[in-house]
């Protein structure tokens, strides 16, 4: 049933193109046969204290099986706020989502989600972060306790398994929150911000190993990032958002080639185009900010 | 000097130059011996009260029993005794009800304002009452000990449920977790450092509770013996009481605080 957006090569485990390397262009995605997540007309409205604020307005997004899309724009678009409409964690004042033709009514493991907070749970080992879901599903314990051995293999923790989240850098944290949410093998997977925090290496390391895990699975992946550069790197599909009230600006196919090399000139074409469209709702967010701050 | 000593030598100075003026004092006979006995009376005192009351008589049974059969030892048991029964039945009452409270807002709602008004109230308050529903014996000390490590159970376990990060709770969610896991899952593992650390004061008000509840409802135990040596005028032996409740409560506290290190193992804030 997951369909492989593209074909492994053997040796380097990374997704090679199907298609010959195509110049980028910031034409309008082309509709695709499999809509896995539909977003029909959403608004998203917060009261405030003296007003209200439109977090997002009109949203119509139909997200494809199999689909990397990265949901960019500067602080406070409504990048997060989207993406837990779809988790499910919060209702859309008006409109609705559906994944995989089902109305989301509330989260739920269809849907895994990965925190930029990573989230993990304290209190538990790595390895019964990753069994956690696993146990709540019924799973049997040898089948666990294999699935997780996989796990910690497949993201490099098998050392770690034992250690509690305290003690690992932010990069392992990380891995642990992926493959706590791999565990349950979901059609979806939720990314809000998961790198923000981690240094560039770590960061670059990570992104491979969630493409490789991408082209592994066929999972659809909605990943949120204010990175014009990771954004590249990553995505199927750009949706820019703007700035208050959040309406998608731009939905851009991304053409080139994986493995994608962000010092080639295509890649840094691209870059700047996405550029003047994001630095242009970030201004709009400082003006609107510079203004809070002066008239409170 | 080594880098270890040292702190411990400095840690020492004080204490031993206090005994040493203490006891030329006394020596001098600079202080009534009635109201402050030297600090060798008190140690030779500490440990009469230590020592076995008899000669060791193989044909009344092992010499290990014959080892405890000390007064202090008897007493140190039974404050124990008192305080770990008072401690439970507190702890026991709080902890169920401190969850309801911190999880559901109608009940809080509804309990809250009652256990405003009582919990000023200082245990010690409650002696007289305690004495007339109770009688004497160890019930009302329990009764007073448990009302002692009620307060801060209920206190903290309520502040540790509200607390979670609701971060957690949406993770559990999403990876598929029921109400009822995400309380024995979540929410109680991430409340145990708030509850462990009301169980800590509330241990640490039960032992004040219970050196005051044996002072007048029981006859033994070391707050009883502290009042009883004052009736015969035995100053050293009030003071090696005194030094054996303190020795009691640290050595209750530090177990305390080792199996709290254990269970929170996991949590940040313990590091190093
Ligand atoms: N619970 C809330 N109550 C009021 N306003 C909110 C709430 N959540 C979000 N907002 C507002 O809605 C807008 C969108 O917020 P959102 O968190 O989705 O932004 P974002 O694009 O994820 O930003 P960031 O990159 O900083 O995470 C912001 O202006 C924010 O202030
Ligand atoms: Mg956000």
């Amino acid at each position: 049933m997951s369909v492989q957006p593209h074909p492994i090569d053997a040796v380097t485990q990374r997704a090679v193109p199907v298609a010959p390397p195509a110049a980028p262009s910031l034409a309008a995605a082309p509709s695709h046969a499999a809509p896995h997540i539909v977003v029909t007309g959403v608004d998203k409205v917060f009261p405030v204290p003296g007003g209200e604020v439109v977090a997002l307005k009109d949203i119509d997004l139909t997200i494809n099986r199999g689909e990397f899309v990265c949901l960019l724009g500067p602080s406070g678009c409504g990048k997060s706020t989207l993406l837990n409409a779809i988790a499910g964690f919060s209702h859309p004042t008006r409109g609705g989502i559906t994944v995989d033709g089902t109305k989301v009514a509330e989260p739920g493991p269809d849907r895994g989600m990965v925190f930029q907070e990573y989230a993990l749970f304290p209190w538990m080992s790595v390895a019964q972060n990753i069994a956690f879901g696993l146990e709540i599903k019924g799973m049997g314990r040898a089948a666990i306790e294999a699935r997780v051995a996989e796990l910690l293999e497949m993201l490099k923790l098998t050392e770690f398994r034992d250690r509690f989240p305290k003690d690992l850098s932010g990069g392992m944290r990380q891995r642990v929150a992926i493959a706590r949410v791999l565990a349950l093998d979901s059609p979806v997977m939720l990314m809000d911000e998961p790198f923000g925090a981690l240094d560039a290496l770590t960061r670059r390391s990570l992104q491979d190993e969630l493409l490789r895990i991408w082209a592994a699975t066929g999972k659809t992946i909605v990943f949120v990032t204010h990175s014009i550069e990771e954004s590249i790197y990553l995505a199927d599909r750009i949706v820019v958002l703007t700035y208050r009230p959040g309406t998608i600006k731009r939905d851009i196919r991304v053409e080139l080639p994986r493995p994608r090399d962000s010092a080639s000139a295509a890649f840094n074409a691209l870059k700047r185009d996405l550029s003047a469209l994001v630095t242009a709702e970030q201004h709009r967010f400082e003006e609107v900010e510079m203004k809070g701050l002066t008239t409170d | 000097m080594n880098a270890r000593l040292k702190p411990l030598a400095e840690g020492f100075a004080v204490p031993i130059a206090v005994l040493v003026i203490w006891q030329l004092a006394c020596t001098a006979g600079l202080v009534n011996p009635m109201v402050l006995p030297s600090p060798a009376a008190v140690a030779a005192r500490w440990w009469a009260y230590l020592a076995p009351l008899e000669a060791y008589d193989p044909a009344h049974g092992s010499w290990f029993l014959w080892l405890f059969s000390g007064e202090m030892l008897h007493d140190a048991m039974a404050s124990l005794y008192r305080v770990v029964v008072g401690f439970l039945v507190g702890a026991g009452l709080a902890l169920p009800l401190g969850l309801f409270m911190g999880t559901s807002d109608v009940i809080y709602r509804h309990i809250n304002p009652l256990m405003q008004v009582l919990r000023p109230i200082p245990p010690i308050a409650y002696i007289p009452l305690s004495i007339l529903w109770f009688g004497l014996g160890n019930a009302p000390a329990v009764f007073l000990i448990a009302i002692g490590a009620f307060f801060p159970v209920l206190m903290n376990t309520i502040a540790g449920v509200r607390h979670v990060d609701g971060i957690y709770i949406r993770a559990a969610r999403s990876l598929g977790a029921s109400r009822m896991t995400i309380f024995r899952r979540v929410i109680l593992p991430a409340a145990t450092p708030y509850i462990l650390s009301g169980a800590r004061i509330g241990i640490g008000t039960a032992f004040i509770v219970v050196i005051v509840a044996e002072m007048i409802a029981v006859n033994n135990g070391l707050g009883f013996r502290i009042l009883e040596a004052r009736e015969y005028f035995w100053s050293d032996k009030i003071i090696a009481g005194m030094l054996t409740i303190g020795a009691l409560g640290l050595l209750i506290d530090m177990g305390v605080s080792r199996l709290n290190n254990h269970l929170l193992r996991w949590h940040r804030g313990l590091e190093s």
